[in-house]
């Protein structure tokens, strides 16, 4: 721990943080404690507050209620620069008018320190990530991939007690999101840096995050490790975010403990409860396409749209009352085959409205 | 050959055919700035006697003409630096989005709207020696004789603060709103406190559009003329270049004199606005991240 950087802490802890615009809430009581050397992300659509949680633990947005706690120092009070964390923009905010190196000198500069300490850390996280050759060049003479990593190389010279990130893949192609992903992913591990990264790609989340938060419209909707959220969504909401893309409303048949069968527009389906539900509750069913596959005795439908995707297709059909389900099948049918489609009731998430 | 193929040869050289309609304004310009000017420029190598550069001798060796070349710089540089100065921590409180803005912005800018004399008129009434400023530091018995700030150097000087400043802050304030404010954010959490964020930052991503601006507000203040004249002191103290020259053109009619003093006016300020510009070249110019 060099001096001068921000202290490392065991845990830093999110009190009820509450932001309002204009009287409107755009984050509600987020309450998170995270513990040091964690990946977190903070998942949801656009406007449901992830970025305004990042903005206010950053200190670039004033709380409107709750507080942050750095073990046991209050920071909500302190400006941003006095926080010690690295945050990483989803532009990148690179200053155009210095060199790299001197970007990622610049927070260096800022804490005072020696010359040749602040030589050899800035060299250090230019070969971290792999631009000794650009170091003498101006933001924006690089592409989009390097000035990511110049940002990222920014933030972290100052071993921050915690980096955040706000979507800082979403400005890049895909095949460099995906190299990039990876890259964030081995930064974080050799460095152990305590992480929050705000994303709306669930797939991005979910393979980078040790632990993910699901927010909508300003509130928690669910926290938990990836392997949770991916098989145990806590609602229709999280379950739409987490690829459950036939969400069919439906009203509960027979319910025995877990084990629940919903009926509606001409199909019976199997499946699993998500809280308490009894006869006749208005339901929303959820499956995955990967889990909806064709096989005998199923729901009868007409496939409509076919696309490949390599290993297998996916498919669009319709069953006879019209509602639309989305599949995926080993052999391709062809649009206008009559199928029946199958689904494990393990695998079919019936969750309240 | 059809037309199209006409434009498409013409585009692959570089050409576009709408250019033409700039023809019109092209003729307006010719006839109405370079001709005149060109017949001003050919005056001023036309005097009565002394040769070609006789005009120029005449002006230079004359003590009293010279001296306005001194009197004119020393009125618009320290006018179009305090405009800029004035203006970079105003516009940089309002660079945001705050409630009143639009009416703060208006407050600032309406000087532009008021016109040189009205201008004097009012500097007369306010600032001038039976006037409200000095009737309130003379009943408050902070000084027994009125100050003198009419109908010298000061009058012209603040006379060119009023009408000079709207311009520099509007200038500013548009540039600083070109600089992304992200970057400001990122300065931040990078531990750096305002006055670096603003040192290390902003200024140096608006120094191109500071050497602008004061550029183009000591051009406006090297031609001061109206105040001069009305709030200053024309025979001694604030006997400007334009002044010299009206004097040379209608009152003497030495159009070869008037058109030297003219041409001299604008070397003088070319030299200026070259030397900032100069200065600028030096200076980071690039993307300053902003939507501009």
């Amino acid at each position: 721990m060099t001096a001068g950087s921000g202290q490392h802490f065991a845990t830093l802890r999110l009190d009820d943080v509450t932001r309002r615009f204009a009287g409107k809430d755009a984050l509600t009581g987020l309450t998170l404690t995270i513990r040091r050397g964690e990946f977190i992300a903070l998942l949801g659509p656009s406007g449901c507050g992830k970025s305004t949680a990042l903005n206010c633990l950053a200190g670039l947005l004033p709380l409107s209620g709750g507080s942050i706690w750095q073990d046991d120092r209050r920071l909500d009070t302190l400006p941003p620069e006095r926080r010690g964390f690295g945050m990483v923009f989803q532009s990148y905010a690179l200053f155009p008018h210095l060199s790299v190196r001197r970007n990622v000198a610049f927070g260096l500069q800022m804490r005072r320190l020696p010359r040749a300490e602040v030589r050899r850390r800035t060299d250090e996280a230019i070969r971290l990530v792999r631009l000794e050759e650009h170091a003498a060049k101006l933001p924006g003479q690089l592409s989009g991939g390097q000035q990511q990593r110049v940002a990222i190389a920014r933030a972290v010279v100052l071993e921050p007690s915690l980096v955040l990130m706000d979507e800082p893949l979403s400005n890049l192609d895909a095949k460099l999101r995906l190299e990039m992903r990876t890259e964030i992913r081995r930064l974080h591990q050799s460095l152990g840096l305590t992480t929050v990264y705000v994303t709306h790609d669930q797939e991005e989340a979910l393979s980078m995050a040790d632990r993910l938060v699901v927010l909508r419209d300003g509130r928690v909707q669910q926290t938990g490790t990836p392997e949770e959220l991916h098989t145990r969504p806590a609602n229709r909401h999280v379950a739409d975010f987490m690829g459950y893309r036939n969400l069919l409303p439906m009203r509960v048949g027979r319910v025995s403990g877990d084990a629940v069968t919903v009926q509606g527009a001409g199909i019976t389906l199997s499946g699993t409860a998500v809280g308490t539900l009894s006869t006749g509750d208005e339901v929303v069913a959820a499956v995955r396409p990967e889990d909806l596959t064709v096989g005998d005795g199923g729901v009868p439908v007409t496939v409509e749209v076919v696309e490949y995707q390599g290993r297998e297709v996916a498919v669009e059909a319709r069953t006879d009352d019209g509602r639309r389900l989305h599949l995926r099948a080993a052999d391709r049918p062809a649009p206008g085959d009559k199928i029946t489609v199958v689904a494990d009731p393990a695998r079919v998430l019936v969750f309240p409205l | 050959m059809t037309r199209t193929a006409l434009r498409h040869r013409l585009a692959e050289r570089g050409v576009d055919r709408h250019l033409l309609l700039l023809l019109p304004a092209l003729v307006a310009v010719l006839v109405l700035f370079v001709y005149p000017f060109a017949y001003g420029v050919g005056l001023s190598f036309q005097p009565r006697e002394g040769g070609a550069l006789g005009a120029y001798r005449e002006f230079f060796t004359d003590a009293y003409q010279r001296a306005t070349l001194w009197t004119t710089m020393r009125l618009a540089l320290p006018a179009a630096l305090l405009n800029v100065a004035a203006s970079v921590p105003i516009a940089y409180r309002m660079r945001g989005r705050f409630r009143g803005k639009r009416v703060l912005t208006t407050v600032l800018v309406v000087p532009i709207t008021l016109g040189t004399v009205l201008t004097a008129e009012g500097l007369l009434n306010f600032l001038g020696p039976t006037g409200w400023f000095n009737r309130v530091l003379m009943s408050a018995g902070l000084t027994d004789a009125p100050v003198r700030l009419t109908n010298n150097y000061w009058g012209v000087f603040l006379s060119l603060v009023i009408t000079g400043f709207p311009f520099a802050f509007l200038l500013i304030l548009s540039y600083l709103s070109g600089i992304d404010p992200t970057l400001e954010r990122a300065a931040a959490t990078l531990g750096a406190g305002w006055w670096q964020r603003f040192r290390r930052i902003t200024l140096p991503l608006l120094a191109p559009g500071l050497a602008t601006t004061f550029c183009l507000t000591f051009v406006l203040a090297f031609s001061v003329f109206p105040s001069a004249v009305l709030v200053g002191d024309p025979a001694g103290e604030t006997r400007v270049i334009s002044i010299a020259a009206y004097h040379a053109a209608y009152e003497v009619y030495d159009y070869a004199l008037a058109g030297a003093i003219a041409v001299i006016m604008g070397i003088a300020e070319l030299v200026v606005v070259a030397a900032v510009l100069g200065l600028r070249s030096l200076l980071y110019t690039g993307s300053t991240g902003g939507k501009g």
